[in-house]
């Protein structure tokens, strides 16, 4: 019933088909996950292993369904995945991605991505559990339900915690219901590793570990460029400059968060900007009203020493 | 006698696949659905055993095709319907409800007459099971 879309009637096989060859590429395009992975490709910078394995998975299904149409067995596989990185690192991003991807090559039926963390899924009382995460599966049923910070499912230190049993209902059915959801984790890699130690249930369960690796300052710099431009904005030569220096020391400091971190200190700029226009009076026009200069950048506390540093008067952020 | 309420119920059971593909139909415009049973299927009998509150927000049959089946297998020999509710203002009403599973020896009803003041007659349906006729 999942597969009619793809999986044509013996009677209607294609040409090719019933000579016994099929066109790879052909049926490669026709799938529109190339497309897709073009898209994956420009939307998302950096993130190089994360985007081979995503590849990978695409052209799995892909000759799974072409199996499929020469009569050569081909179960579901098991698509659950668990993706591991740093904070900032794109996670979620990929998560709703791979739901397209999956919905495109008819892996699941509508694509839609279910974003869940323990408070959605473990109640709070006795008997509150089951009923709330089997709601949750619901809803995701025919999707993805994509799991964030899955590690805290599991309490070690209190052996009542109620989310041992939300992770019992969990794997029986991701097991007994592979073809009708796709379970994604997410969380920091050490902590998920310990998860699965304690729980060797899920590890065996999950096909696909995919770890995110932490961007470089040059890729850091190119993701501020696409969301200025994203936001119409654009940084003055200087500010450009600027904004390597500003990677460098940002990293450096506590509670570094990859893309997000940049996302914030690009929010932060945007607001300078505005202070400053609105300060200087007169007339803006266009240029100025979309140019980030570099005393936008550099008034930023990072320059200053961190968030630790005592604040310059007057110069949030 | 078969009991025909409901939507379908003129025409055989329907199979997993085709209950599947109403609810999926039901959920595609949006009506929240629900499952029900009782073991008393009188055409006035209009409250049946809810089985669990009705399922908002969902997007695949499978969420639903489950609860469907719990409800089977926790009362076998009852009846079970589905139950899809509109809640746009203008309609806020069921616009669709079928039987999924009848028991097995269906009892049906008798029509009993009694005579009223006036030599009225009064008509009532009863049960088989519970009528000593």
């Amino acid at each position: 019933m999942l597969n009619a879309a793809f999986s044509a009637p013996s009677a209607a096989l294609p040409a090719e088909a019933a000579a016994g060859r099929l066109d790879l590429g052909a049926l490669f395009t026709e799938s529109e996950v190339p497309a897709f992975l073009a898209e994956l490709d420009e939307g998302l910078i950096g993130l190089k292993p994360v985007k081979r394995r995503i590849r990978e998975i695409a052209a799995h299904l892909v000759i799974g369904r072409a199996r499929e149409r020469l009569g050569l067995t081909s179960g579901a596989p098991t698509l659950h995945m668990a993706f591991t990185g740093n904070p900032g690192t794109g996670k979620t991003t990929v998560a709703l991605k791979m739901a397209q991807i999956l919905h495109r090559l008819g892996y699941v039926r509508r694509g839609h991505l279910v974003s869940v963390t323990r408070d959605d899924l473990v109640g709070q009382y006795i008997g509150h559990t089951a009923p709330k995460t089997k709601e949750i599966l619901k809803k995701a049923m025919g999707g993805v339900l994509f799991i964030d910070e899955a590690y805290y499912l599991y309490r070690p230190e209190n052996e009542r915690d109620y989310g041992q049993e939300a992770i019992e209902i969990l794997l029986q059915v991701m097991e007994n219901q592979r073809d009708d959801l796709v379970v994604i984790l997410a969380g920091y890699k050490d902590r998920m590793d310990r998860f699965f130690e304690s729980n060797p249930g899920f590890r065996s369960r999950i096909a696909h570990h995919i770890d995110f690796p932490d961007y470089e300052d040059v890729e850091l710099v190119e993701i501020a460029r696409t969301m200025a431009q994203a936001a119409d904005y654009a940084f003055a030569p200087g500010a450009e400059a600027a904004l390597v220096e500003y990677v460098a020391k940002r990293r450096a400091q506590p509670n570094f968060a990859n893309a997000r971190s940049i996302r914030n200190a690009f929010d932060r700029m945007r607001l300078r900007q505005s202070l400053r226009l609105f300060e200087e009076g007169g007339l803006a026009d266009r240029a100025a009203l979309a140019t980030i200069t570099e005393g936008d950048v550099r008034a930023s506390r990072v320059f200053a020493g961190g968030i630790d540093a005592p604040k310059a008067p007057s110069r949030p952020g | 006698m078969r009991i025909t309420q409901g939507t379908f119920s003129f025409l055989p059971d329907l199979t997993p696949a085709q209950v599947k593909a109403q609810i999926q139909y039901a959920l595609d415009q949006g009506w929240a659905v629900s499952v029900e049973h009782t073991d008393d299927p009188h055409p006035r009998n209009t409250f049946w055993e809810m089985w669990g509150p009705p399922m908002f927000d969902l997007r695949d049959a499978a969420g639903v095709y489950g609860e469907v089946e719990a409800c089977r297998s926790a009362n076998p020999g009852q009846y079970v319907r589905v139950n899809a509710f509109d809640s746009v203002r203008g309609w806020e009403t069921v616009r669709l409800s079928f039987i999924v599973q009848r028991p097995a020896q269906e009892d049906g009803f008798r029509l009993e007459r009694t005579e009223g003041p006036g030599r009225t007659q009064r008509y009532g349906l009863h049960h088989r099971q519970y009528s000593a006729g």
